[in-house]
Parts: C-alpha cells; structure tokens; sequence
C-alpha cells in the first residue's frame, strides 16, 4: 500500500478512536462549568465497551433499515474521515476527495438513521426522522453553498486543492467572504450534529429530542455503533470546519515530524472548537422547533453573501 | 492585494454581517448591539480610507461617525427599549425566514444595479460600493416590514448607515459640515422618534403602528 492510503487510513483510525474522548471531554467541561464532577474524558468508550459485550435485541417487525443504519453511519463517517486532509493534504482519494462527496456521504448517514427511525414503527421514531429531514433540507443548501464560497476561490472542490490554497495564502482567510461561510458553516455544524440551540445532547424529553427520538429503540452492539457514529460525525465535521477555515498545522509534505505537527495540531483545534461548543452550551437555551427554520434560512443567507462576497469582492 | 484592501474588505463584509444579523433576530436590545457594531465597521471604513488616500480630515469625521453611530445611538434606542419590556420583540410583518431570503435577493440586486457604478474606477472602494446598497436596501426592508415604532428607528438608522457608507466608498465622504449637518439631524431624528414612542405608548398603552390606521375623534 501506498503512503498515501496509509495515511487516510491512519486519519479515519484517529478519529474513531478520538471521537468518543472529544465527547468525554466536552461533556466533563460541561459538568464541571454547571458545577458537577463530570464523569472523566474516557466515560463513553466505557459506554461504549459495556454496550459492545451485550447480547444484539431487535425489536419485533423491524427490517434491513433498522439493521443496517448503524453500520452504514460508522462506515460513512469513516470514509468521509479518509477523505479529509485532517492531517495531511496528501490523501489517498485523489480526486475522490471532493467535498459535495464528503456531504453526501454525511448526509447519507442522517438518512440512513432517519429510514431506520421509521422502520420501527414508534410514533417517536417517525416524529424524530420528521424533524431531522427537515433540519436536514434546510442545513443542506447553507452547507453546499457555503462550500462554494471556498471552492470558487480555489478553483476546485477537491478538499487537498482547498486547504492547499488556503495554506498558500495565509491572509486570504481574513477575507469576508471566508468569514461569512465560516459564521455559514458553524450554523449547519451545530445543527447536523445535534447540538445546542438544534437539538439538545443531553435530553431524553420526548417533547423536544430529534436524535435521541430515532435512535429510541436501539440497544446493545447497534446503540454503541450508534453512539460512536454519532461522535464520529461531530469530530468530522469539526475538522472539517478548522480544516477549511484554520488549515494551520495541516501536514503537506509526507515527513514523520510535519506529520507529528499534524496529528497534534487536528487534536489541538478540534478539542478548542468541542471546549467552546461545550462552554457556549452551558449558556444556551434550547431553539423552539419552529424557529429552527429562521436560524438555518439565516445560515443559507449568510452563505448566499458569502459566495456574492467571494466574488464581487475580493 | 494590499494589507489597506484587505482591511477594507474586512470592515465592509462585517459592516454587510451586521445588517443581516439586524434583520435575523427578533429582540430589539440585540439588534441595539449588532447597530453598534455596524457603527463601528462604518467608522473603521472611513479611517482606512483616511489612511489609503491621505485625507487627514476623514480621521476627524470617523471620530464623530463613531462616537454617533456606535455609542449614542444605539445607547438612545436601547434605554428606549429597557423603559418597557413588551416592546422588546420587533413584530415583524412577514416571517424572518421569508424577509431572511428577501435580503439574499436584494443583496443580488444591489451587486447588479451596482455593476456599472464599480465599472467606472477599479479601486477597493469602488468594489466595496454594493455593499452600501445592499445595507441601503436591507434597511428600506427593515423599515417597511416592522410594526412596531422602535425597530422602525432601527431600519431607519440602517438605512442611513447605509447611506453614509455609500457616500463613503463612492467619494472618500461628503465634505465635513455636511457630514456632521447630516449627523446632527439624525441624532435629532432619533431623539424626535423616540419621544414620540414614548408618546404613543403613554396615550395607547403600544407602540403597534398597526393599530393608528384610522382616526379616533
């Protein structure tokens, strides 16, 4: 194998094993911000190696969609994570490495746990895959947006080619175009993972949870590959955030030091933008369900700007 | 690109930014900081103007374009709103989502009618003009679509921020009695406003300008 599909795979090991430990750390500053003693950084993989030595439980009159969605979100994300430049901008999908691909398989993942919601059968299933596909057809259009702001200055909506760009000229990401899909992007973050003001990690009330409501009946192995997913999918895309908007550290040569700068820089920025995600929710209410809509149209706007500024602009 | 440019685009991308955030959310004391913020991005354009064409006297007005615009005003218009605390959602008449799209496309439209305009001279400045009008236009929108009296001064403040920026970017500023005529009067206009507010809520117990269509004897 070639050096550069070690590398993409090295990139996709790091964040299955980072993930739950980006989670563990948020939820303990949490804690520790409301006044709680937080239950250590390492807490969901325990959860997760206690649910993975379960015995496997569907429930009666569940399908292939139900069985499947897990799977098809960890391998998802885990695709989406070797493509990527997290650490290196030499990785081994070439042109495969494309970012409305990198969407697509993000949101492929949040379809497959919606199908999976209403194979079930539960009213709450339904009622969260309802909510998340509505979120999710608003998010879309801001985020794919958003990512041609970036593209059209580089000319390219291969990921490497943007970060390569964007490394090569340091001060163009001061540009107001960049500013504003990065206010875009952090909008749609927040919202496709479920996170406060969308939707709230830490509830179970039936009333208000999205996630938790299609992810009700899993238990066992399938809830730990859920739960893994879903931290996956937050590490993803916040690397994907510093990845696009503060690329500093990204390794461009193939040399073990730069590569060392690179591991350390992904972990660095990603565990900065997880502590101030975790320390704004501290101060955060929940968004009422029907004003979601107006945060993420704001969103869509702000990277409408952004591509109108990137061009007319700068 | 020079580092004066950069700086430029900067301000007008975060000058843009406020307006949006204006017309996004729904309380008025927010609106009063983001008003503030957008003052600041105005005066920091004329500084950097200042600076790029050596107009020393351009200093002195985004002085007083910033002490008026991003201190005074906002501070009027926000012991207006703390004086009542029903009055501190903006009503809009249309949905924020729905006026949220019209900005997208009124911010097209002023980077179209503009286009002849930035033509004329390839400078930063020019280039930054829509800007200007889309801040102009976004703030016509805000004006027009808010019921209550209080978010009214807000787009009729946005509307002149816009203004000024265009007078700005378009001509390195008007001349200086002009510009502090026209600030003055604005200042006055808020103050006016405001005791009218203050007015119509001590004899409707509202400042809804929906409810003064008709005449009462």
């Amino acid at each position: 194998m070639s050096a550069p599909i070690l590398l993409s795979l090295a990139q996709a090991l790091l964040v299955l094993l980072g993930a739950p430990l980006l989670v563990g750390a948020m939820r303990q500053l949490r804690a520790r911000l409301e006044g709680r003693a937080g239950a250590g950084i390492a807490q969901p993989w325990r959860d997760v190696a206690k649910l993975l030595r379960k015995v496997p439980q569907h429930p009666d009159g569940t399908g292939a969609a139900f069985r499947f969605a897990p799977l098809l979100g960890v391998a998802c994300t885990g695709v989406a994570a070797t493509a990527i430049p997290l650490i290196s901008t030499r990785t081994g999908l070439g042109a495969g490495a494309d970012l409305i691909a990198v969407v697509a398989l993000l949101t492929l993942a949040t379809a497959a746990l919606a199908l999976a919601g209403l194979d079930t059968g539960t009213a709450f299933g339904g009622m969260g895959a309802s909510r998340e596909m509505t979120i999710i057809a608003l998010a879309e259009p801001a985020i794919l947006t958003a990512v041609f702001a970036l593209a059209a200055k580089a000319d390219s909506t291969n990921l490497p080619a943007i970060v390569t760009a964007a490394l090569g000229h340091g001060a163009r990401l001061a540009s107001p175009g960049n500013l504003l899909a990065a206010v875009a992007l952090g909008v749609v973050v927040l919202a496709e993972t479920g996170r406060l003001p969308v939707d709230n990690p830490a509830t179970h009330l039936e009333l208000t949870m999205v996630h938790e409501a299609m992810v009700l009946e899993y238990s066992g192995p399938d809830l730990a590959l859920i739960e893994l997913g879903a931290a996956m999918r937050l590490t993803v895309l916040l690397g994907l955030f510093s990845a696009l908007f503060a690329p500093w550290g990204i390794a461009t040569a193939a040399d073990p030091a730069h590569l060392a700068l690179g591991v350390a820089a992904f972990a660095g920025k990603t565990l900065l933008l997880g502590s101030l995600i975790a320390a704004g929710e501290v101060f955060t209410a929940k968004l009422r369900l029907f004003r979601v809509p107006e945060l993420l149209a704001g969103s869509f706007l702000l990277a409408v700007l952004a591509v109108t500024a990137s061009f007319f602009l700068a | 690109m020079s580092a004066d440019a950069q700086l430029l685009d900067l301000a007008a991308g975060l000058f843009l930014l406020a307006a949006v955030a204006i017309l996004w959310r729904r309380d008025i004391r927010a609106q009063t900081t983001w008003l503030a913020a957008q003052g600041a991005a105005l005066a920091a354009i004329a500084v950097i103007l200042g600076a790029d064409q050596a107009h020393p006297e351009l200093y002195v007005v985004a002085a007083g374009v910033g002490l008026l615009r991003a201190v005074v005003l906002p501070a009027l218009v926000r012991r207006a709103v703390e004086a009542r605390a029903e009055d501190r959602e903006s009503a809009p008449l249309i949905n924020v989502g729905a006026s949220l799209l019209a900005a997208a496309a009124l911010v097209l439209l002023a980077y179209t009618v503009a286009q002849p305009l930035v033509r004329l001279e390839a400078t930063t400045a020019a280039r930054a003009l829509p800007v200007g009008l889309a801040v102009v236009l976004i703030g016509l929108l805000v004006l027009v679509t808010r019921r209550k009296a209080l978010s009214q001064i807000v787009g009729f403040l946005l509307l002149d921020n816009g203004i000024t920026a265009v007078a700005f970017l378009a001509a390195a500023g008007v001349p200086l009695l002009v510009e502090f005529g026209v600030s003055f009067d604005l200042l006055l206009a808020v103050l006016v406003l405001r005791v009218l507010a203050a007015r119509m809520r001590a004899v409707f117990g509202g400042s809804d300008l929906d409810e003064m269509r008709e005449l009462h004897d």
